[in-house]
């Protein structure tokens, strides 16, 4: 029992973030109305109800820090809303402020801390000096025609919207509709949608007297800036009847007399024609299954990715089964039973259609837009541009491009990271840029696109490129590469040398980019991911960092080999090159295997030794996988390369999961199961007592 | 077995009502709770079953709380169903509205599990 509050808990995290993150979109969205000189009070509205509604929940599970946060917001946002306040950059930068400080709170509340995070208290008084004097109302909504037994379901908040539109001088509307029950979502979106255009629909007031269960009718409360004649050629249909709400002439005092009861508005008392006897009414009634009705309810869960990833082990292992399937239909045919066979391979290949169509029914659940993690971007962006007072224009391309849940969660930090460098070390100030004739404002672009099983992230600006004089300087002065690696590095080589730890991290710390994150944990966390990360610079035209990831983390392309009978995958993020290997040149250090390669030292590790296989060392042409973890680099010695391969790693059973260097098998789909190598882990365990092959040999060559 | 039929707009806060009143099952004994996600839900699901109780927020969007209490006050069907609304503190306007339409018990937000439990007692209690 406890669990599920814990788990109510769990949920509200996860919703507060949503909430969030819509707030954000909101803040967004406003900036850019500012800019285009627009006001958008729904805007406004859709901000504080965010907020309203985390006020709320934070109060629910006693998140102290985000409800005192919220509830400071909300006033400020109900000024705002109600125009009593004016919505200007300045308020706007406080508001973005509060998003960082949300963030921060709901990392601390998550790991049940209670101390308060820095910075909210500093906001919270900022905000109470913004936040002006709550005025009284005008008495202006009883000057209409309204219904009292309308006004009287009317939230505050909602009576607060029907005001703030009459204080603008729009007109009231009665749209009267009648809908299925079944189809009401989507013909209430429909209306919403096309009423949108025309004003802002305030409630939607369901009628008691509906004329058949399987049908609903409503009142929608509508304000809007045009006529009556212009909104029933909108809105109005054989199910909509669009009236005007009258200005009264005098101001009895309708809507104050709380002794007046609730009465269902005069227009929808008239029954219209096929009202069902009661009797029919009951009928229908019994013929609904509840079952029905409540499956048919929500339209979205929520899933813990841990479980797709339960389903997708399953898929594996369905995957083995259906191998053993094939194997019994060969057995049988040679047993001279060849219908036998041939039913049983159709059954199989039945199996193996509907497998692959589960196999991609799960991974599509784990795919998320990209837009998610850009939409945070685009607000780093601003402020890192206000800060440094660089003019950017952020210009995305292929939001909606999908990626897994799990990669998207840790995409933020490294593109963050990237977007930190261009803007700070990529674009020139705005002097600098008048005088080599580049417009004002600098331009980064961050473009998405699907390529096959992989996602490409380019990220552009058009700054003054890499100067690769200094990363070199730089390089030298840490002893990643010396004098002689200078004269022979390719131009590609010395820009890939921003990926060396070190190398690109600022001596001198600032507010921006110098944190001491360097590129090179950049491209460690992309290559956790599975990623790979490529550098192109042109001097004093731009530089372009390109982002390849997988689709999904529950299939990874991979390098297979053959070692003996067995066969490997091993991860191609790891792989940096494949070799033809002849036994030449191989030393012995401290009882370790090195070979040269282009005048460095690239420990060797015979999987056959390792696994203790049947080793026949001395016969015949092997290859050599040269593995690229980190800095670490090792050579691993097979007897053939197969190919590459998309493949979808499972968990090793009990018995295996003890052996290090491996991080699951995989089927190959030739009916074989191939171990996956770990290449971090067998490095580690290679090399474990080799330090000092590890000092001399492991040097990545960049 | 106590049917309740609960409208809220809020994942978490659903979730939050299933496990109190799951945690109350000593005094409220076996419940089933049905979850509706907006008003229009809680619109469809009404004439689909028997319910013995209905909580509901106030603030949602669209279709609000006082709206859904309208309609089955107004409704003959639904007329002697008892309905717990959720309120918020700060709005006593919508507290005052909620009782003129005829509910039947309210619940200030930010309320325990042991409050939510107390209040569905005294809404059941107060309905019989």
């Amino acid at each position: 029992m406890v669990d599920s509050i814990d788990k109510a808990r769990e949920e509200f995290f996860s919703e507060a973030q949503e909430i969030i993150e819509t707030f954000s979109r909101n803040l967004l969205a406003l900036d850019a109305a500012i800019s285009e000189g627009v006001k958008d009070p729904t805007l406004v509205n859709e901000a504080f109800r965010a907020v309203h509604t985390l006020k709320g929940l934070a109060g629910l599970f006693g998140a102290v820090a985000m409800g005192t946060l919220s509830h400071h917001l909300e006033d400020l946002l109900d000024e705002l809303r109600l125009g009593r306040a004016e919505l200007t950059r300045t308020v706007l930068d406080l508001l973005f402020g509060a998003i960082d400080v949300f963030g921060k709170i709901l990392a601390a509340e998550r790991s049940g801390s209670e101390a308060m995070p820095p910075g909210l208290d500093e906001l919270v008084g900022r905000l109470r000096e913004l936040g002006g004097s709550v005025a009284p109302e005008a008495g202006m909504v009883t000057d209409y025609e309204l219904d009292p037994g309308m006004l009287a379901v009317l939230t505050e908040y909602e009576e607060h919207r029907l005001r703030s539109n009459l204080e603008q001088g729009l007109r009231l509307y009665r749209l009267h509709v009648k809908f299925d029950l079944a189809t009401l979502d989507k013909a209430l979106e429909e209306i919403k949608d096309r009423a949108k255009r025309h004003g802002e629909i305030i409630t939607y007031l369901p009628t008691g007297e509906s004329s058949s269960i399987e049908t609903i009718e409503l009142d929608l409360l509508m304000a809007s800036h045009d006529d009556l004649s212009i909104l029933i050629g909108a809105l109005a249909s054989d199910r909509i009847i669009v009236e005007e709400i009258e200005r009264k002439p005098l101001v009895p005092a309708a809507f104050s007399s709380r002794t007046h009861p609730p009465v269902v508005p005069e227009s929808v008392l008239s029954v219209p024609s096929g009202h069902p006897r009661p009797g029919e009414e009951a009928a229908d009634l019994a013929l609904v299954s509840p079952d029905r009705s409540l499956r048919s309810l929500t339209q979205t869960v929520r899933v813990d990715i841990r479980k797709l990833d339960r389903l997708m082990n399953i898929v594996g292992e369905l995957a083995i089964v259906r191998n053993v399937l094939s194997r019994i239909a060969e057995r049988v045919r040679a047993e001279g039973q060849p219908q036998i066979s041939s039913e049983l391979l159709r059954v199989h290949r039945n199996f193996e259609r509907r497998l692959t169509e589960m196999q991609d029914g799960i991974l599509e659940v784990r795919m998320v837009p990209l837009g998610q993690v850009f939409e945070r971007l685009s607000r780093v962006v601003r402020q890192i541009s206000r800060e440094l007072d660089k003019e950017i224009r952020f210009v995305i391309t292929g939001s909606e491009t999908e990626i897994d849940k799990l990669i998207v969660e840790e995409l933020s930090d490294p593109l963050m990271h990237m977007i930190r460098n261009s803007i700070d070390h990529g674009i020139e100030d705005t002097a600098e840029r008048a005088r080599v004739g580049k417009p004002a404002a600098g331009t980064i672009a961050l473009n998405a696109f699907q390529k096959g099983n992989h996602v490409v992230i380019e990220i552009e600006d058009d700054g003054r490129g890499i100067d690769e004089n200094a990363l070199m300087q730089k390089a030298l002065r840490l002893g990643k590469i010396d004098l002689t690696d200078r004269e022979q590095l390719s131009r590609e080589e010395v820009l890939s040398l921003i990926f060396l730890p070190g190398v690109s991290t600022r001596e001198r710390a600032d507010d921006v980019s110098g944190r001491g994150v360097g590129m090179d944990v950049v491209k460690t966390n992309i290559g956790h991911l599975g990623g790979v990360i490529d550098v192109q610079s042109e001097p004093g035209i731009g530089t372009k960092m390109t982002i390849t990831l997988p689709i999904t983390l529950a299939i990874v392309s991979a390098l297979l080999v053959r070692v003996g009978e067995q066969v490997f995958a091993i991860p191609l993020n790891s792989v940096s090159e494949a070799l033809a290997f002849d036994g030449r040149g191989v030393r012995v250090v401290d009882g370790r295997e090195l070979m040269g390669l282009r005048g460095q030292s690239l420990p060797l590790c015979r999987l056959a030794r390792v696994l203790g296989l049947p080793d026949d060392s001395t016969s015949g042409r092997k290859f050599v996988v040269v593995a690229t973890v980190g800095t670490r680099r090792l050579g691993i010695l097979v007897d053939y390369l197969i190919g590459q391969q998309d493949i979808v790693i499972k968990p090793l059973g009990k018995t295996l999961a003890e052996v290090r260097g491996f991080s699951g098998a995989t089927e190959l789909g030739d009916q074989n199961v191939g171990l996956v190598l770990d290449p971090g882990a067998l490095i580690e365990e290679v090399l474990l007592s080799g330090e000092s092959v590890r000092e001399k040999g492991l040097r990545a060559h960049g | 077995m106590l049917r309740i039929l609960l409208v809220e707009d809020s994942q978490s806060m659903r979730a939050f009502v299933s496990a109190s009143v799951e945690q109350g099952a000593a005094e409220l004994g076996e419940v089933e709770l049905i979850q509706a996600a907006s008003g229009f839900d809680a619109l469809r699901l009404l004439p689909r079953g028997r319910y013995d109780l209905v909580i509901s927020d106030i603030n949602m969007p669209d279709i609000n709380g006082l709206e859904l209490l309208n309609f089955i006050r107004a409704n003959e069907k639904y007329r002697a169903l008892p309905v717990l609304l959720i309120s918020t503190q700060s709005s006593e306007k919508d507290r005052q509205r909620g009782l003129a339409l005829g509910a039947t018990a309210f619940l200030a937000k930010p309320f325990s599990s042991e409050q939510l439990v107390a209040a569905v007692r005294a809404a059941l209690d107060g309905a019989s």
